[in-house]
């Protein structure tokens, strides 16, 4: 096809800023000196400052992390083992039901998730006492189970393309199943791992609705102290606060993939280093 | 003892243990959790704590909340209103997001890479925060609002002018938010589809006397029905169950059905009746997610 596709370019051009806008227009109003947050009063940057001195901001980001720290960390464990199950185990007793456990929370509504998590930490604390309050531990245990099936769909992409022989020949050479496990297979999916942990990560930090179920009195997550402000309209400090946020994200997100490139050009460059060396 | 369990660990306790662990989990987490909320969809709504109970003579038999999701208007139009909202997200999400995934495909190597990497960037971004960067672009003295306003009223006569567009709190706004913050979900899959496609089918119709639009339409996009499917249930499924975006920018005179089971269980302490909701809703999501399913088994079996 010799003709520009003219059409296509415009589309994607109104497309792109389709997406962008919005978040372009939110970072120019924080920094809006008026404290109507829709009325342009002149450049500021006392959202940012009065910001830097909220407790209240800080402490739910530090909650917010520690949440999400733990509960990417348990639920790419967990993920990953089941990953790694059901690419490689073939059938075993109770597949269909384990299958159906990985796929559903992907599809079930968060609200939900969130309400059912909610009558069991309640009716759990009734029958044996735990959980004694709702809170930290009650945040982690849902985030947990929402994030690993990610983790997971992502380790068994992984597994399905990763090539067996590497297995079967460590296990020629007498590896134990185990020590197979750990010295092949966990460090070939690596990059899957770390994207699952990746996701899980994100996935707490940034979750809302399951979050403002399983929460107790005190345990307020940056996303909550947001849809709390947020429910009552839209504010400069929030445009701040939000602009920090996906500016921070933004980076990250560039950083991780111009280095994920390079390494994986490196690695193709080895590979072809390598076949070249063994002829 | 020692050496026993290093043999069974040996030989299939390895296997157990990584099978057994999530597999526990997941009972216990989420399917018990679910069941508990099926089981309370036929329970009593009391003033107790926890408000619910089991009477009666048959205790598991009871299906009043049942039948009033059935017969109660209001639950009938919330589902309604959900199903219409997201189908028309979908729909839209399809009608913007298939141009602009043909379209990366046919940009140079080197901007496709940035541009992939510009669809995905939002999804990472905190999902609440682009909800609420539509808020202020939507509300009434908003620069985008205004710019709107102008226009309309410099095209239309004088007698329909208006002070502002009401946007905010509407369906309309509730389907441009969906719309906004699930296109990547239909881009990225559609572009899965059509990036695999190879383009010396496309030389052949052209050659063969077709034009540019009989070649989309009678090559391209029979091709691309796989991505379709998948990407229209990416989009549909989470946003006929969302919460907050007709919570943020909705009709509250005319909820969707995640903001009336929010709003059942949180202020009305109406279990029964939430989790009679939350039943129905997820037996009309099994017919999505079993023609997602199809496709996919479909897609994967011709790989």
């Amino acid at each position: 096809m010799n003709r520009r596709p003219v059409f296509l370019i415009t589309v994607l051009c109104f497309g792109f800023a389709f997406f962008y806008i919005p978040i372009l227009s939110m970072i120019v109003y924080s920094f809006n000196a008026s404290r109507l947050a829709t009325v342009w009063g002149g450049f500021s940057t006392k959202w940012y400052v009065s910001l830097m001195s909220n407790r209240q901001v800080i402490e739910a980001l530090m909650l917010s992390l520690k949440i999400a720290l733990v509960s990417a960390t348990i639920a790419t464990i967990l993920g990953t083992m089941t990953g790694i199950t059901l690419a490689r185990f073939g059938k075993f007793r109770g597949r269909m039901l384990f299958t159906g456990l990985v796929t559903a929370p992907l599809i079930m509504p968060e609200v939900i998730t969130g309400i059912s998590s909610l009558i069991f930490f309640i009716l759990m604390a009734d029958w044996i006492g735990w959980p004694g309050s709702r809170g930290f531990t009650t945040i982690t245990l849902a985030h947990i189970t929402f994030s690993m099936v990610f983790v997971s769909t992502i380790v068994q992409a992984r597994m399905l393309q990763a090539d067996r022989a590497i297995e079967e020949a460590a296990m020629d050479l007498g590896s134990r199943p185990w020590q197979v496990l750990f010295d092949v297979t966990l460090p070939v999916i690596s990059p899957a791992i770390l994207s699952g942990w990746l996701l899980a990560f994100t996935i707490s930090l940034d979750d809302v609705v399951i979050t403002s179920f399983t929460t107790g009195p005190g345990a307020t997550t940056l996303p909550l102290l947001i849809w709390s402000k947020v429910k009552l309209g839209v504010t400069p400090d929030i445009n701040a606060l939000a602009t920090l946020m996906v500016l921070t994200v933004g980076m990250g997100v560039v950083v991780a993939g111009i280095v994920m490139n390079r390494a994986e050009a490196r690695r193709r460059a080895d590979e072809r280093m390598a076949y070249r060396s063994n002829d | 003892m020692l050496a026993r369990l290093s043999r069974w660990f040996d030989r299939r306790g390895w296997a157990d243990i990584l099978i057994g662990a999530p597999y526990l989990w997941l009972l216990i987490f989420f399917l018990l959790p679910f069941l508990i909320v099926a089981a309370m969809s036929l329970g009593t709504k009391t003033p107790t704590a926890p408000p619910i109970s089991f009477g009666g003579e048959y205790p598991l038999l009871n299906w009043d909340s049942y039948a009033r999701v059935l017969g109660d208007g209001l639950y009938l139009r919330a589902f309604l209103t959900s199903l219409a909202n997201a189908g028309l997200a979908m729909v839209l999400c399809l009608l913007i997001g298939y141009p602009m995934a043909l379209g990366l495909c046919r940009v140079s190597n080197g901007w496709r890479n940035i541009l992939l990497m510009l669809v995905i960037l939002p999804f990472w971004t905190s999902f609440l925060l682009r909800v609420y960067a539509w808020m202020g672009l939507m509300g009434r003295n908003s620069w985008f609002n205004r710019l709107l306003t102008d226009s309309w009223n410099l095209l239309v006569p004088v007698d329909w002018a208006v002070k502002s567009v009401p946007m905010m709190n509407t369906n309309f706004a509730v389907v441009l938010v969906m719309v906004y913050t699930y296109l990547p979900f239909m881009i990225l899959p559609l572009y899965a589809s059509l990036e695999r496609l190879d383009p010396t089918l496309d030389e052949a119709a052209m050659d063969l006397g077709s034009r540019p639009f009989q070649v989309f339409r009678d090559v391209t996009l029979p091709q691309s029905v796989p991505g379709i499917v998948a990407g229209g249930m990416l989009v549909f499924i989470p946003a006929a169950g969302e919460l907050v975006i007709p919570t943020l920018v909705g009709d509250a005179s005319s909820p969707m059905i995640g903001r009336l089971i929010s709003d059942e269980f949180s202020a009305a302490r109406n279990w029964p009746m939430a989790s009679a909701v939350a039943v129905v809703l997820l037996l009309i999501m099994v017919v999505p997610t079993m023609i997602y399913s199809h496709y996919q088994a479909k897609a994967e079996g011709s790989k």
